[in-house]
């Protein structure tokens, strides 16, 4: 039966365990960069998800060419003039982060979706860069 | 002023009082807490938590604030590269002022949780004037 809990969990650990990988490393701007970036595969093709709270959609700049993603904007907050602030943990500013892929990526086809401060960015995989079987004759 | 260059907050897991019988992570939403005459407000950021998915009750003065992530959007997705994990979000505030529980109102937008709690009429400052 499927339990979502329990995939909930394996993919906690699946997701810890690669935070060692060496995957991509040399390729993002680095981990520490803003915004945070997780990516997943699905089927031949890649999903790199972030989460960037806050952010209005139309503050959000996205550019893909060959196998790089860029990703920029920025994020505002605003507090009430006669408001005295208690605890101010959130931050705000410009954001502009770059991240290869080690695949050509089909960039016409690349496909942004943005819903409750995670944005999801769909990189199909180019039909050059696909596997051909070779027939031996 | 030119706005400064985002840097990543590291995620804080929250620490439980209570054991909890559930296998997933629960991580503290990151918080602006401000305050006018009138109310209070509460700003949290739940990246990935859809309205519907948030639980809001105060209790004894405290305000407990539960966002519920929707797993299933991962479903058939396997990480490769990863610099952030997920969870549900659980934080508590101790509220000092007395808080009408009646009129709570919440908003959400991109991720983020605008909570107004605001004060009952005794709580609130008076002008005193002199005669």
């Amino acid at each position: 039966m499927y339990d979502p809990l329990d995939a909930l969990f394996d993919f906690q650990k699946a997701l810890e365990s690669r935070l060692e990988s060496d995957w991509l490393r040399n390729t993002t701007g680095g981990v520490g960069a803003y915004p945070p970036i997780n990516v997943f595969q699905q089927g031949e093709n890649l999903v790199a998800v972030l989460e960037v709270p806050g952010v209005t959609k139309d503050d959000l700049e996205i550019q893909a060419k060959n196998n790089t993603i860029r990703i920029s904007g920025k994020k505002n907050i605003s507090y009430p003039d006669r408001a005295s602030v208690h605890r101010r943990e959130r931050l705000s500013g410009t954001f502009d982060r770059t991240l290869t892929v080690p695949m050509q990526i089909d960039a016409d086809r690349v496909r942004a979706e943005y819903r409750d401060g995670v944005l999801a960015l769909f990189l199909p995989r180019a039909e050059s860069d696909k596997p051909r079987s070779i027939r031996i004759n | 002023m030119a706005p400064r260059e985002l840097q990543v907050q590291e995620k804080r897991e929250l620490q439980k009082k209570e054991e909890t019988t559930v296998p997933a992570r629960i991580y503290m939403p990151t918080a602006d807490i401000f305050e006018s005459n009138d109310a209070l407000s509460v700003v949290l950021e739940m990246p990935g938590v859809h309205k519907g998915n948030v639980d809001i009750h105060v209790e004894d003065g405290v305000l407990t604030v539960e966002g519920r992530l929707d797993f299933s959007k991962y479903e058939g997705m396997k990480p490769v590269y990863t610099e952030y994990n997920i969870g549900h979000y659980r934080r508590s505030f101790s509220l000092s002022n007395k808080i009408d529980q009646n009129k709570i109102s919440a908003e959400m937008k991109d991720g983020v949780l605008a909570l107004t709690l605001p004060k009952v009429e005794e709580a609130r400052p008076r002008r005193i004037a002199i005669d």
